[in-house]
């Protein structure tokens, strides 16, 4: 299952962080600046997975910005990077410019992730919902 | 009150900020005007307020005082409000918040609400973060939800399911009914949630394996219908469909499958199908692939698919893209146990992959080395892995020395070969050999007989070259202490013997002592060396010279020895030639043997083992601070109370064998006579320790009723040391019948007077007592 989400850009800010497993507030600062650190130190011709304290890391990037995914470790690791790789096009279909509306960033991946599984990679049934609230918004 | 911003620009000005503490700045201003926000009850903007507080706690400022909001907002009726308050709970709230049990009732209604996004929302904040006694509550209306034929709601139901089942496992039988028609769905949302329940159900209960077993035939159908349909929009992702589904079906066949022979025979065609038919130039084929291999390695499947999986891995090895060669060697690691000769084909591949830049294929590569070494292979392997330890990180260097040690002790051709590779290792990784390998190659180096004078000549040559690395350094020093007459006189068969005066080899043991890069340890072999080689050599006096100086070294291990050296020569010269003969061939012995003795260098020093020495037990340390309060301003001990599990009273009774006469000595006494709980004590010396007391006591009850759960603790003054062994029972039967008996031992160096403090716990009458005494009438002899 996968245990968090993060957003990253190149200096290391966060721009989205999800959890399905409870971490402390603390530690999760932590967590991301080295989680980060070691995503940012490989080069593009190296491997997308690395093993990381008891769990692995699967990273994408994009631009400016990397998307890592920290899964347990009988996950299987080429299909948790098609799924990352879904979760940006959806994101793309629906903004033009993601982070400033984060709230609906958070939807959309509920829609995508529950509780550390996938509920539904089709695209147009993930927006679905978005589209709906978008309507009660304007209306 | 103007309105509060709204988040968009709330990002945008704190992304302006460019210092860290004008971050916080803006982020405290903001805080401080949600929080009056808060304050008013301002029904309009909370919701936004909400999502900033949010944005901040993702950033990592505390948020704790949103999470009432959050409640307020999921219990209005508005479906933005709704939205993020549920969104903040799940963000904010967890199990260990005492609110968030306020959210059940909202989430029951929301559970049954009319429109299906509430519902939605509802069942994925329950999935995420529903503590034990919610689920309980709510499992009922989840799992009717689960039955209902609304696809959107029933795939999150069931996801919703899985949480309930990991909180409550006993609920699982509960979704049975309800599982039965969830395969038969057409929605892939709703197939998919349903899988991986299927999984969460089977992985946590054999029986619920057993019972879906039945729905194999159904999922081979459902993945058939995935692979052979054309081209269907909805899921296609980079040219194959639903890909994310097909790899979830795989992996529960593989759990249902697993120890079944008719699963598995009924799996065989379809992922021989799904293994050839799949495409493989996108990296989705590959997750596919990849998944169908693991599965055919773990059911039983007929060889003839096994060959299949493991030429796929091979051709994944030889793929560029470094994302599949990493999954190609993890799943090869877990096979080679089982099919060793299908991997042994790839042999060449894996070595290769030694080379590459990527630190995590590196590392698969080398484990899998190790694991393919074998009889054959052995010299070709060895060549490829010893370049690799060159060259490696230093993160390595430790596992692949152990690796190649283990490696070359199981399999190497010659002793010559052994030796050799060992003292590659040592040359080139040498610090980073484990501890515990200086022994076992002397060990191996005293067990080649013949390779002495081969071995001591080439360590004595690396030596020459290198004295920073310290296993190296403690093995030679070692060698040429025993083997030094052979080194001085020439004579070796495998290779150009070299011209070594004794001199020469004294220098550089004597240069291995003084130098700054020696560690203490390696200082201790050397002086033993030097010593050795006076049996050996002719030139004594040098020697002598040298043991006298550090006589009077700071460092204690080396005085010491040097001490007692200086003592052989001096008054003992007559037995120093046996002392220091050449050492036999020691044995492969479990942990200390070659240890102690390369230590000792054949004296025998008495081994003091404390046969009644049991391992500290980690008792709760509230014991022993209780002890602690009470026993106030004295400097006291407290004493942790072992418990040695095979050695009941018998410990005492070996004692009191061993002390025999001496027990009659010294006077037994009571230490404390309360409330009908009688503590005698009785005194021996323990024989080899003159300094330590042994005190048994007998507690008897004189009362009606037995005394349950009996526990007698005792603390001494910090000029004493104490140790309780374990009790001969904890209950202490009525009316005198019998006694409870415990021995103290009490080390007492200073031989002060012993005082002691003692608190007895035990149950009268189903009632707890507790009591505290101070004993100081012990008898002089005990302690003088």
């Amino acid at each position: 299952m996968i245990r968090f989400m993060l957003m990253v850009n190149r200096q290391g800010q966060t721009r989205l962080s999800r959890y399905y497993q409870p971490v402390e507030l603390s530690r999760r600062a932590q967590l991301e600046a080295d989680v980060v650190r070691c995503c940012l130190s490989r080069r593009k011709d190296q491997c997308s997975f690395v093993d990381y304290k008891d769990f692995k890391l699967v990273y994408r990037q994009y631009a400016a910005l990397y998307v890592v995914v920290g899964v347990t470790d009988n996950e299987n690791e080429l299909s948790v990077y098609e799924l990352l790789h879904n979760f940006v096009e959806v994101l793309d279909k629906y903004f033009s410019r993601i982070m400033f509306n984060l709230d609906r960033v958070h939807i959309i991946l509920d829609e995508m992730i529950q509780n550390g599984h996938v509920v539904e990679t089709n695209k147009s049934r993930v927006l679905a919902p978005l589209t709906a609230l978008d309507k009660m918004a304007d209306g | 009150m103007p309105a509060p911003i709204r988040l968009r620009e709330l990002i945008r000005t704190i992304r302006t900020a460019r210092t860290q503490a004008e971050e916080r700045e803006m982020i405290q201003k903001e805080c401080a005007a949600i929080r009056s926000s808060f304050r008013e009850e301002d029904n309009t903007y909370r919701c936004r307020n909400v999502a900033k507080l949010l944005y901040m706690h993702m950033l990592g400022y505390p948020a704790h005082f949103g999470q009432l909001e959050c409640l307020k907002l999921i219990a209005s009726q508005k479906f933005t409000d709704k939205r993020i308050g549920y969104l903040g709970a799940m963000l904010l709230l967890d199990e260990r918040q005492d609110v968030h049990l306020l959210m059940t009732n909202c989430i029951k209604n929301d559970l049954n609400h009319s429109t299906q996004y509430v519902q939605g929302l509802a069942l994925c904040t329950l999935g995420c973060m529903g503590s034990s006694e919610m689920c309980r509550d709510l499992a009922g209306e989840v799992e009717k939800l689960l039955k209902t034929s609304n696809s959107y709601l029933r795939k999150k139901a069931a996801l919703c399911a899985v949480h309930v089942i990991r909180k409550v496992p006993e609920l699982m039988e509960m979704f049975l009914p309800a599982t039965k028609n969830l395969l038969s769905e057409k929605n892939h949302g709703v197939l998919h949630t349903s899988v991986v329940l299927l999984t969460e159900m089977c992985e946590r209960s054999p029986d619920m394996l057993a019972h879906f077993r039945k729905l194999v035939p159904q999922l081979v159908r459902i993945l058939k219908n995935l692979i052979m349909s054309g081209y269907s929009p909805e899921h296609d992702v980079s040219g194959i469909s639903d890909p994310f589904l097909q790899v979830r079906i795989l992996r529960l066949l593989r759990i249902l499958g697993k120890s079944d022979d008719d699963s598995s025979e009924a799996m065989n065609d379809i992922l021989a199908q799904v293994a050839t038919n799949t495409e493989t130039s996108k990296n989705v084929g590959n997750a596919i692939l990849y998944e169908t291999v693991l599965t055919i390695m773990d059911i039983k499947s007929e060889s003839g698919l096994r060959v299949l999986a493991i030429n796929i891995l091979g051709r994944f090895l030889l793929n560029n893209d470094k994302n599949i060669r990493y999954v190609a060697l993890t799943s090869l690691l877990k096979t080679v146990q089982t099919d060793h000769n299908a991997v042994q084909r790839h042999r060449s591949t894996i070595v290769d992959c030694l080379k590459d830049l990527d630190v995590s294929i590196k590392r698969r590569a080398m484990e899998l080395s190790f694991a393919l070494v074998n009889g054959n292979n052995i010299r070709g392997m060895m060549k490829e892995l010893l370049y690799f330890l060159d060259s490696c990180d230093p993160e390595f260097k430790a596992d692949c020395a152990s690796g190649v040690f283990l490696a070359a002790e199981k399999y190497a051709p010659s002793k010559r070969w052994h030796i050799d590779t060992i003292m590659r290792v040592l040359t080139t990784a040498g610090s980073y050999v484990r501890d515990d390998s200086v022994p076992n190659l002397i060990q191996l180096i005293t067990n080649s007989v013949e390779m002495h004078a081969y071995t001591v000549q080439r360590l004595y040559k690396a030596l020459l070259d290198d004295i920073s690395q310290q296993p190296l350094v403690q093995v030679a020093s070692w060698c040429i202490g025993e083997y030094g007459d052979l080194l001085v006189s020439g004579q070796c068969e495998e290779e150009e013997p070299i011209q070594v005066t004794e001199d020469e080899v004294l220098d550089v043991l004597e240069g291995l002592l003084v130098s700054n890069l020696s560690a203490a340890v390696t200082r201790g072999y050397s002086l033993t060396a030097i010593m050795k080689l006076s049996t050996r050599f002719s030139g004594v006096n040098r020697i002598k010279k040298v043991v006298s100086i550090y006589g009077s070294s700071i460092d204690v291990e080396l005085q010491q020895r040097a001490v007692e050296y200086n003592a052989l020569f001096k008054k003992y010269d007559h037995m120093r030639p046996a002392l220091l003969e050449r050492m036999p061939i020691m044995e492969k012995s479990a942990s200390n043997g070659p240890t102690e003795i390369v230590q000792t260098n054949g004296e025998t020093e008495p081994s003091v083992v404390d046969s009644k020495h049991p391992p500290p037990v980690s008792q709760p340390a509230n014991q022993a601070n209780d002890l602690l309060d009470l026993l106030g301003g004295n400097d006291v001990v407290p004493v942790i109370q072992t418990t040695v599990p095979t050695k009941p009273a018998s410990a005492g009774g070996e004692l009191l064998d061993l002390l025999g006469d001496l027990s009659l000595t010294i006077p037994p006494m009571t230490a404390y006579n309360k409330n009908g709980l009688k503590i005698d004590f009785t005194f021996e010396r323990a024989n080899p320790n003159p300094n330590v007391a042994v005190i048994t006591i007998h507690a008897s009850n004189s009362t009606e009723a037995d005394m349950t759960d009996f526990v007698f603790q005792a603390a001494v003054p910090k000029t004493f040391q104490l140790q309780l062994l374990s009790p001969s029972s904890n209950v202490v039967p009525a009316l005198n019948q019998g006694t409870v008996t415990q021995v103290i031992r009490v080390l007492n160096p200073q031989k002060q007077q012993l005082r002691m403090r003692i608190k007895l716990t035990y149950t009268l009458k189903g009632s707890p007592v507790q009591d505290l005494a101070e004993v100081n009438n012990f008898p002089p002899q005990s302690w003088q």
